[in-house]
């Protein structure tokens, strides 16, 4: 167990988003979160790397443990969480600088200025991310002129450029292209041998298709946590098999 | 009258009226350049460019506005020194530091700022600033080059801040949580993401700040000291463009060499303000065209 959420409240202001979530997360395993629109799981994903701090008026009650360590304890560095524990969002986000430029942005930040080193980096991180024949031969020339999918690969490879150990992926496929979605479905195959996977999903048969563990989530509560096949085969509540036959959401 | 009708009528208005001041302005440029253009026919241009002897009310009369071209071009670049990194670090502050609270008072006290009539700074200039400045660096005269510079930046900070910081404020909030997600702190995510991205804005706020610098008559027609000579340092008075055509259009006699010099002068100083816009509307729209370019 890698990441573990205990007893997790989580409120906007004065508005509870999460309720008394329980669950682990397994090191080097996909595991998806599912669950109706607004139902809490982008709210989540944002806690594991203490993303929700840069909203005003947040406040989070329990623990997340982070190989046994709390990462809301007072004397953790936020910063340093977000560099082992990296993300990727909905929409694609490159910066408005070259390929280049966006995957060394962390790298530089950490202090690596060695340019063969960096050099070395950008390759393997575009190699990771299934990327790296495609640009190839433009890696200074804006990121903003990729395709949608492409601009998600190099924030899949931006993110692994600073050696994270989890990465949290909030409907990574959800604004791209059939196309698109099946080489990032295919490239979380890939680094599921490396890192510990959390992805959010609007798409159950996504969720069938790349993860080992399935949580639903309804109202900010966990409802049921398991293997995947059992989720989708066999599920213990009521409202797991409602949502998952599509009966509601 | 039919909702058609009406639509009709209202569009054919407002082209209208668009039309009326944009004849109007041209009918403006149109003149500037009829008065000033006549004085060529006395000196070549490079002569009124180049000169810098300018002695209009002499006999025989010497109209070289090098030594006014020079005094603009000092306290318009000297006030740029000074207002950009004010106008620039309020901006930052404003936009991505700033608590709720002083945000709001720091933006009415740049408003306010923006508001101040430029013959009250030129008074303030001239009543404290000079006899101060006087005393403490034991100067001939506190009207000078640092006086005008220092009330010139005073009045480009507003258009400097206020338009860097909507550059900043429009800079798209998922650059930002990228960036935070890579593990970068806010110090970091301002210079790296935010202030590259907002690039464009802020050096169309520059530019329109030093326009508005530039062109400003009343502040340097009070502060700068109306010497028409070539400063040798930062403490001599000058006599900028603006200041010379206030100061002197009113006794140079109508149809006179001096009246179309003077005009020639301010067809030199409209030349260099719309260059300073053109180029300002360029860099914005290049940015825009490249969806915000490589940087
Ligand atoms: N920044 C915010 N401020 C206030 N409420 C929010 C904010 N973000 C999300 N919420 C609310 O929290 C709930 C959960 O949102 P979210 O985690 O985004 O849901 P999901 O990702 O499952 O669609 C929703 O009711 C949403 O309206
Ligand atoms: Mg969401």
């Amino acid at each position: 167990m890698i990441v573990r959420a205990r007893n997790v409240d989580f409120y906007y202001g004065a508005f509870r988003a999460l309720t008394d979530v329980t669950l682990d997360f397994e090191k080097r395993r996909v595991t998806a979160l599912i669950g109706p629109s607004g139902c809490g799981k982008s709210t989540l994903l944002r806690l594991l790397n203490r993303m929700n701090d840069l909203i005003d008026g947040t406040r989070v009650e329990g623990e997340i443990l982070f190989e046994g360590r709390n990462i809301y304890a007072p004397e953790v560095d936020p910063v340093e969480i977000r560099q082992r524990i990296g993300m990727v969002f909905q929409k694609p986000n490159p910066f408005p600088k070259s390929i280049f430029d966006n995957i060394t942005f962390a790298p530089k930040l950490s202090g690596i200025r060695d340019r063969g080193e960096i050099e070395t980096l950008v390759e393997g991180s575009l190699r990771q991310a299934v990327l790296w024949d495609e640009v190839k031969d433009i890696l200074g020339k804006s990121a903003m002129n990729l395709s949608g999918g492409q601009q998600q690969r190099l924030c899949i490879a931006r993110a692994l450029a600073m050696k994270p150990d989890v990465l949290l992926m909030d409907e990574p496929t959800s604004a791209l292209d059939p196309i698109s979605t099946a080489k990032i479905e295919e490239l979380i195959d890939s680094l599921k041998k490396r890192y510990t996977i959390i992805i959010v999903t609007h798409n159950m048969q996504q969720a069938a298709r790349v993860s080992e563990y399935t949580g639903f989530f309804y109202l900010g509560k966990l409802i049921e946590f398991n293997a995947t096949e059992k989720i989708f085969t066999n599920p213990a509540m009521k409202q797991t098999e409602d949502y998952i036959t599509g009966r509601f959401g | 009258m039919t909702s058609k009708a009406r639509e009709i009528i209202i569009k054919n208005l407002f082209a209208l009226l668009a039309f009326i001041s944009v004849l109007l302005l041209g009918l403006i440029v149109l003149f500037l350049f009829r008065e000033g253009l006549p004085i060529f026919k006395q000196i070549s241009m490079a002569q009124f460019l180049f000169g810098s002897a300018w002695y209009p009310t002499y006999d025989p009369p010497e109209y070289g506005i090098w030594s006014l071209i020079v005094g603009s071009v000092i306290v318009t670049v000297l006030s740029c020194l000074i207002a950009v990194p004010f106008g620039l670090l309020s901006a930052i502050y404003i936009s991505e530091i700033a608590p709720a609270g002083i945000k709001e008072i720091l933006k009415s006290v740049i408003e306010l700022l923006a508001g101040l009539p430029s013959v009250v700074l030129g008074f303030f200039g001239m009543v404290i600033l000079a006899p101060w400045m006087q005393e403490t660096f034991d100067l001939p005269t506190g009207l000078n080059i640092v006086n005008a510079s220092l009330m010139l930046a005073v009045m480009a900070i507003p258009t400097i801040s206020s338009i860097s910081e909507d550059a900043l404020y429009a800079v798209s909030r998922d650059f930002k949580e990228a960036s935070y997600a890579l593990g970068a702190t806010k110090y970091e995510t301002i210079v790296k993401v935010v202030i590259p991205a907002a690039l464009s804005g802020i050096s169309t706020a520059v530019i329109l700040g030093m326009s508005r610098a530039i062109g400003e008559t009343m502040v340097v027609l009070m502060v700068a000291g109306g010497s028409a000579a070539i400063p040798r340092g930062i403490f001599d008075s000058v006599r900028p463009m603006p200041a010379s055509i206030a100061a002197e259009m009113g006794e140079a006699a109508f149809g006179s060499g001096h009246y179309h010099a003077l005009f020639a002068t301010g067809i030199v100083l409209f030349i260099i303000t719309l260059a300073f816009n053109l180029i300002a509307d360029h860099i914005s729209n290049r940015f825009k065209e490249e969806g915000s370019g490589t940087l």
